[in-house]
């Protein structure tokens, strides 16, 4: 499926939910159940600093596609980066560098990247698509 | 006191709804509410006379500066200080511990002397006094804190010296709530004649503030905790420091007279309010203690230590929450965590319910590194506040616990 497929796949899924608490519900299960991290990844290197919350990212590059593994200390801050995570894992430089990510906006969570916010997730994107940018530029 | 009612009908925005709910508002200690008469105030000021201060000869420069003395003055009377030339405005108590660690670190620091400061301090205590040791070779001290959150005073015995030149305490911590005994920190610090900075940003707004009866040499605090409008702040300082120190900032209205040869320095408190001040906000500020005094400081304390009584009762029966700075003396703020649960997932949870509290390290790191914790929930409650959103809050955080 391509970034915009699983995009709108996840704006369906949230719609199934008019109430907040619901979707909230939904995240925290989502960030409950994400794969675990590598514990060798989990270091300072890897830490993406925001005062409220922190997100682990860790890259890998396969010569073809990247793919991402992640954390936080925050469940919810953690089900977000796992959707985003489901968008934009084992995608080319490319796709990645032009994507754009409208699902967040949709499925009303568009605060949870705002800069104010300061929860890891805006660093988390841009570190994602700087790194696509990297690496692109080497190959 | 009036009742609740009419209070909370002065203050317009505790009307408002977010997402759909009524908005519960615990987050006075980074910001309180206004009410009607200083949005009123400061309207007015730009509808009716707004006009630059000490600047003109014409009418409206008459009516700006006029009502801009007023509200020194009102300061003045507010926290009791000998004179008014002794309450400078600043942009808020950032601005005004900066000023004061700038012109005294210029005029009395040398390297290896001491400043102490406690454990409690929000940053804009702590950072301000790190940059002058930096500038000056000096040296910062700090008083450690107990399990419940209180500044040990013994400790601070020990760490004053002949090398301390001066001591920057809260008199209530953002972070917490306690409220430091900050009487015999100053009594014992002159002793030896060190002079002693209360950061009142959490203080002046729930009790009666003497500056004159706590011989403080400086107190700070911002307009926008206690009521007033943003962007404006108060330095108090004994007039023999404030005479004797340098400005801190150069520009219009600080000076006497301006050659490129040599520049004279305005008289207090001129010399340190460089520029055009927001003088709208000082008048406003004005309007706030105006109506703070109106509703009563003793009745607000008493007051609000009864909300702090009922919100601690309420929330300590809650399993699984533990609250953090316990000292019997505390403004009327709780710091809590939930057990197993991060504060910002807690924070973002409630925010749905409409129920507005701070979530992080409140600018007080040292604070969460002493407890060993990277941030807490902080519900910092006023006298507009009810039992009843008490009871809100404690619901929704039964509702959180259940969700995660
Ligand atoms: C104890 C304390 N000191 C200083 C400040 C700084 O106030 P301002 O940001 O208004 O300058 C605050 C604000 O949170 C505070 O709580």
């Amino acid at each position: 499926m391509t970034i915009n497929q699983i995009q709108d796949e996840i704006i369906e899924e949230f719609s199934l939910f008019e109430d907040w608490m619901d979707k909230y519900n939904l995240l925290i299960d989502l960030g409950k159940n994400m794969p675990l991290i590598d514990p060798r990844f989990k270091i300072k290197e890897y830490l993406i600093e925001g005062c409220q919350s922190k997100v682990w990212l860790h890259p890998e590059f396969d010569g073809e596609k990247i793919s991402f593994t992640a954390d936080s200390d925050a469940i919810i801050t953690k089900g977000i980066v796992a959707l985003l995570i489901r968008v934009l894992s084992d995608r080319t430089p490319q796709e990645i560098i032009s994507s754009d990510l409208y699902f967040i906006d949709r499925i009303g969570l568009r605060q949870n990247l705002s800069p104010t916010r300061s929860n890891g997730l805006l660093a988390m994107v841009r570190q994602i698509k700087l790194y696509a940018i990297a690496i692109d530029a080497k190959t | 006191m009036k009742s609740i009612t009419d209070i909370r009908a002065d203050f317009p925005i505790l009307n408002r709804k977010v997402y759909g709910r009524d908005l519960v508002y615990f987050d006075n200690g980074a910001t309180t509410q206004k009410p009607q008469c200083v949005i009123d105030a400061v309207s007015e000021v730009f509808t009716s006379y707004n006009s630059n201060i000490h600047r003109g000869v014409h009418a409206l420069s008459d009516i700006a500066s006029e009502a801009y003395e007023d509200a020194r003055e009102k300061v003045r009377q507010f926290i009791n200080a000998g004179h008014r030339h002794e309450i400078i405005f600043t942009s808020g108590a950032t601005g005004s511990v900066n000023a004061v660690a700038f012109s005294f670190g210029e005029r009395y620091v040398q390297p290896g002397d001491e400043i102490i400061i406690s454990c409690l301090e929000h940053h804009a205590n702590i950072v301000p006094w790190q940059m002058m040791c930096e500038r000056k070779n000096a040296v910062l001290k700090v008083i450690p804190i107990n399990d419940s959150g209180e500044i040990i005073f013994e400790e601070y015995l020990k760490l004053l010296s002949t090398r301390t030149k001066l001591v920057a305490v809260t008199h209530a911590s953002n972070a917490l709530g306690t409220i430091v005994p900050v009487k015999d920190i100053i009594t014992a610090a002159h002793t030896t004649g060190i002079p002693v900075l209360i950061d009142g940003a959490q203080s002046i707004q729930h009790g009666i503030t003497d500056v004159r009866e706590l011989d403080c040499d400086f107190f700070v605090f911002s307009g926008h905790k206690i009521y007033g409008p943003t962007g404006i702040g108060v330095l108090y300082g004994k007039e023999k420091w404030l005479a004797d120190m340098p400005p801190y900032q150069g520009g219009g209205d600080m000076v006497e007279s301006v050659t490129f040869e040599k520049t004279t320095y305005n008289q207090l408190p001129f010399k340190f309010e460089a520029g055009t001040l927001n003088f709208p906000a000082a008048i406003g500020l004005g309007i706030a203690l105006d109506y703070v005094s109106g509703l009563g400081r003793a009745e607000i304390a008493e007051r609000e230590r009864a909300l702090l009584d009922y919100a601690v009762a309420g929330l300590s029966s809650i399993e699984g929450l533990r609250i953090y700075g316990t000292s019997a003396n505390k403004i009327s703020t709780i710091s809590f965590l939930l057990k197993g649960i991060h504060q910002y997932d807690a924070g973002m949870i409630l925010d749905k319910m409409g129920i507005a509290v701070r979530t992080g390290t409140h600018c007080a790191e040292p604070v969460m590194n002493s407890f060993g914790i990277d941030g807490t929930i902080r519900a910092s409650m006023c006298f507009y506040n009810t039992e009843e959103e008490i009871d809100i809050l404690a619901t929704g955080i039964e509702k959180v616990i259940k969700m995660f």
